[in-house]
């Protein structure tokens, strides 16, 4: 049974129609991303499935009794909020200080519990986001845009960790992100959205589908490849970079 | 106890304090959530409360609430149709004190209490006062206390709240309602232009010394506390009016905790 389970899923904000009849779901243990020009989307689809977006038609479905770990795309902590790591962690459920260390190790943020959020480093938050998210042993673990702010081997590795948690707890993961090269190699499986479902599949299938390239250009599927072969390089990351944001720009 | 009661200085430093207490823990969500003008607009509406409350001879209590409660709602609802939040806040404040001020002028044998309500009567508080301020600060905060962690995930993020179950309106709610009670229980102590002082300079004034919220929140009300005593006392020793004399005090804690921190932290 799937997890997540969207069926003719439509959003309008006003006059706009942002997500136009959206089907799809989400099984056990897979790692699935959403693809998509700014503005295609992305993050409403995700809010929607987490209830924070409310459907104009069509409807979610979750499993009963769902776990979903959700690790939001920034969170801005006002400066006058003093607050632990530790203390952030036992919100809003109050956690014991060795499920926190737990979740800190598994997140790679385990020397980080008594230091402010305020403090820490965008790579630092983005793990201790993390933690949080794995806190209530997810069976469903939701990232939207979780790397943004964090440089190409920083977000490579967040990746890498990603998939590694989801070895070591078997959840389902559903991330967006614009990071092509580095997610589609991580993912099960790719939606390219665009207000609707343009194309899905394997990496490898989606990165060759006309409807794909035409949003994307095509450098990306050469990147994909470049990234599975010398994902040590990150030269050629930056050499790829800027080829994707021409074609980014292009395509819109 | 009672014979206690019978002294005004007494009676009056317990309704300080019990403002203090329920003011203290609210205020540090309006100064997370940067409400202070909201806070500004509840009160300042809370005069016309006071008008109403008079011409219609029910309970000033009452009549606060309702307003403060109305004028809370409407500026929720009203945000983010087209105004800037500090515009629209801006407008409602000014124009609700002024329409306030107006229809109190319209009560006959009015005007000579009107400076009670602007700025508090603190010293006049009886028994009855007491019950009712002591009451609302309790239910203030068993609301807070209550939805505590609710709050607080709200007020880092509406989305992480949803994920978890969190419905950021409510808490919005509650936080308003919380407030509408704040202004109806402060305003015989420091009055409706004094409120918001009382809920954002202890709270301000405690950050630096707070690692987590909840020792914000607890410091900020042992400061809230000693502001009240002891502008109380200040204003006995020199005939000084009580409720500006407390937040004289409140705002020299502030300079004095935001100074001694910013020398600490300079410290090699």
């Amino acid at each position: 049974m799937s997890l997540i389970s969207l069926q003719d899923l439509s959003v309008r904000h006003g006059g706009n129609t942002v997500l136009s009849k959206v089907s799809l779901n989400i099984d056990p243990g897979e790692i699935v991303t959403v693809v998509g020009p700014n503005g295609s989307g992305k993050s409403t689809l995700l809010r929607s499935i987490i209830g924070a977006q409310r459907a104009t038609a069509g409807a979610v479905r979750r499993a009963p009794g769902l776990r979903i770990g959700y690790v939001p795309q920034k969170l801005h902590i006002d400066p006058t909020l003093p607050l632990t790591v530790r203390r952030f962690l036992s919100l809003p459920q109050r956690v014991s200080d060795r499920r926190a260390a737990e979740a800190l190790e598994q997140a790679g943020a385990g020397n980080l519990a008594a230091r402010q959020m305020a403090d820490l480093s965008g790579g630092q938050f983005q793990r201790v986001l993390l933690a949080r998210a794995l806190l209530c042993d997810p069976q469903l673990l939701i990232l939207d845009e979780a790397t943004q702010g964090l440089d190409q081997p920083g977000s490579a590795a967040f990746y890498q960790r990603i998939e590694k948690v989801r070895q070591d707890l078997g959840c389902a993961v559903l991330m967006v992100s614009h990071e092509l090269h580095v997610v589609m190699a991580a993912s099960d499986r790719v939606i390219c959205l665009n207000g609707h479902v343009c194309c899905e599949g394997a990496p490898e299938h989606v990165a060759s589908a006309p409807e794909y390239r035409a949003l994307f250009g095509t450098g990306t599927q050469g990147a994909l490849a470049l990234y599975r072969h010398e994902h040590n390089h990150s030269h050629d990351h930056d050499g790829h970079d800027c080829a994707h944001d021409h074609h980014h720009e292009a395509a819109e | 106890m009672m014979g206690l009661l019978d002294d005004f200085l007494i009676r009056a430093a317990l309704a300080g304090i019990g403002v203090a207490l329920a003011a203290a823990p609210l205020g540090c969500f309006v100064v997370w959530r940067r409400m202070a003008y909201f806070g500004d607009a509840t009160a300042h509406a809370s005069i016309l409360g006071v008008a109403l409350a008079l011409s219609f001879d029910i309970s000033i209590f009452a009549g606060v609430l309702a307003m403060a409660l109305a004028m809370a709602t409407t500026v929720s609802a009203l945000a983010g149709r087209g105004y800037a939040m500090d515009t629209l806040l801006g407008v409602l404040a000014h124009s609700s004190l002024a329409f306030g001020l107006v229809a109190v002028s319209f009560l006959s044998g009015v005007r000579i209490d009107l400076m009670a309500y602007l700025f508090g009567d603190i010293l006049a508080v009886g028994r009855g006062d007491l019950a009712v301020i002591w009451g609302g600060a309790l239910v203030v905060l068993a609301l807070l206390w209550w939805r505590w962690s609710a709050l607080l995930t709200a007020t880092l993020n509406p989305d992480l709240a949803h994920a978890a179950g969190i419905d950021p309106r409510r808490e919005q709610m509650v936080l308003t309602l919380a407030l509408a009670v704040v202004v109806a229980v402060a305003i015989k102590v420091v009055g409706v232009l004094l409120i918001a002082a009382m809920l954002l300079i202890p709270a301000a004034a405690a950050r630096p010394f707070a690692r987590t919220p909840e020792s914000m929140a607890v410091v900020a009300a042992l400061l809230g506390m000693l502001a009240a005593t002891g502008g109380l006392q200040l204003a006995f020793v020199f005939d000084t009016p009580a409720g500006p004399s407390i937040v004289c005090l409140a705002a020299v804690s502030f300079a004095v905790c935001s100074l001694g921190s910013a020398l600490y932290r300079g410290r090699p």
